[in-house]
């Protein structure tokens, strides 16, 4: 019964679904893991109060289904002056592409049942423009911003987007250039091929300058802090300055799914995807060992953010251009040379 | 004003210094993780209470002598006193005069608004019977105008304050 189900089109349907659900699920957590580690590294508690049938309490675990379920009973507020129809647009922009770039990202080992061979990422492993892919949907969240900065007919909003849009340009060059030291080295776009050319020596070990420069860069992909200069809420409130209710729940689960993503793609590229000693010999042991790293990467981004300041917008600017893009040239032609006399 | 602020090499590089940085945020996230909730900064309200200070002004209260007859003998000290006009008082004539407590007056009616009290304890300081105190008592919420209200009858009821 089970085995006549297991069709790669019923497959295709499941894990479709698992990924989206996992992801949205990965979000609502990420903002309760973010309150709460924010508050236990600033002595404080963080929400623990929302109960499950106000009985559980649970640790406070709650508090994302409270806080969604207040969001879209608010009221929605479109400004007078604002372009209605991208105002409208502009958080579904947002949101659409960080979901939709987890798509080529293998979650765990690919698995054979009679004869059929089965793989575990949506887009099938052969796509051999994988990292381009998600580079390519990867940078149109940006338009997200920059759209609902513009359309919303505010000062502070536009100054938002235009700092996105600035930073977004000069760390998204950092970014690809670090990643060209990984493609280089595995000779191949495609994502299972980079999983797979990471069996034993993870590219984090060899490419550790690209590794840190990727790292960097997708803190100013994601617009987090010590680069959330986008919506840089002490200065300029930011880009969604004049959303409210769900249009502006949709802009911070556009972040949280963005920051899913990157560290999704920071352990497929350099922390060896779902390789783990041991544990990635079973299938379910691959997933898990994927879905930790994950885990690891997204505490990271918490982790820094309640760490360091704000940059000054000129020191994120250098740092982009003076540092960043050398420092990821220097990397591509070591694993350049490397490459080239190792034959 | 421009200030030039030479950095060597080694903090040029910020990598060691967010580090050390990472470290410490670190420290006080396990240090908060593994300190039980009742040891922690923050005091939890509905489950745990701050003793207050003895000093504290809080919720008032109409001492009674032993045999449950009130203190006060409606003199309008406090009412006087009051900068926030939160108190009424209307005196009736005593009968019966004890021998043992002798008065003339005692209040009909004593009537203190808790959204006009400021708390200051000037009726405190103002009774010469030491019968209006202020208590520890500082949880006190109502859900109407009406209910702020609060008469002799309930006053007489507040818990006394606790001596340690």
């Amino acid at each position: 019964m089970m085995a006549k189900l297991l069709t790669p089109e019923v497959f295709m349907i499941v894990k479709v679904v698992a990924v989206f659900i996992i992801v949205l699920t990965m979000v609502a957590v990420g903002t309760w893991v973010e309150r709460r580690g924010a508050a236990f590294i600033q002595d404080r508690v963080g929400p623990n109060r929302v109960a499950l049938f106000g009985k559980f309490r649970i640790m406070g675990l709650t508090q994302p289904v409270a806080d969604g379920i207040k969001f879209f009973f608010k009221e929605d507020v479109i400004p007078a002056n604002a372009d209605r129809i991208l105002f409208v647009l502009s958080p579904i922009i947002a949101f659409i592409p960080a979901t939709m770039t987890f798509a080529a990202i293998p979650f765990g080992r690919p698995f054979d049942v009679s004869g059929v061979h089965y793989f575990l990422s949506i887009l099938p492993p052969a796509t051999n423009i994988g990292v381009l892919y998600i580079f390519a949907i990867g940078s149109m969240g940006v338009y997200g911003i920059i759209i609902g900065s513009w359309s919303s007919n505010n000062k502070w909003s536009i100054l938002g987007g235009m700092r996105a849009s600035a930073q977004v340009i000069s760390y998204e060059l950092a970014m690809t250039m670090a990643v060209v030291g990984v493609v280089l080295s595995t000779g191949s776009l495609q994502m299972d091929k980079i999983v797979s050319a990471q069996t034993g020596l993870w590219n984090v070990i060899p490419q550790i300058l690209g590794a840190l420069v990727f790292y960097v860069s997708m803190f100013a992909e994601t617009n987090r802090l010590p680069f959330d200069f986008a919506e840089g809420e002490s200065e300029i409130i930011g880009y969604h300055t004049e959303y409210g209710s769900m249009k502006f729940s949709m802009f911070a689960l556009a972040e949280y799914a963005n920051m899913v993503t990157a560290s999704g793609l920071f352990v497929t590229l350099y922390l060896g995807g779902w390789h783990f000693p041991w544990l990635d010999q079973f299938i379910w042991g691959s997933i898990l060992a994927f879905l930790l790293k994950i885990a690891v990467v997204l505490w990271t981004f918490v982790w820094v953010r309640w760490t360091l300041p704000r940059f000054r917008y000129d020191q994120l600017m250098r740092l982009g251009w003076k540092v960043m893009i050398p420092l990821s040239l220097l990397n591509m032609v070591v694993v350049a040379i490397f490459l080239a006399y190792r034959g | 004003m421009k200030k030039e602020v030479k950095l060597s090499f080694w903090d040029r590089l910020y990598l060691p210094a967010v580090i050390v940085g990472m470290g410490i945020t670190i420290k006080h996230f396990f240090k908060n993780l593994f300190t039980r909730p009742k040891n922690r900064y923050t005091v939890e309200f509905p489950e745990r209470k701050k003793d207050v200070p003895e000093w504290y002004r809080g919720l008032h209260r109409l001492n009674t002598y032993e045999d449950g007859s009130v203190k006060c003998v409606a003199c309008y000290c406090c009412a006087t006193a009051c900068p926030a006009d939160a108190i009424f008082i209307e005196a009736e004539e005593i009968e019966d005069l004890d021998e043992e407590y002798p008065r003339e007056k005692r209040p009909k009616q004593f009537i203190i608004d808790l959204h006009r009290c400021i708390f200051c304890g000037f009726c405190q300081e103002a009774c010469p019977k030491d019968a209006i105190v202020l208590t520890n008592e500082y949880e006190i919420t109502q859900l109407s105008r009406e209910q702020g209200l609060i008469t002799m009858e309930e006053l007489v009821k507040t818990p006394k304050k606790k001596m340690d």
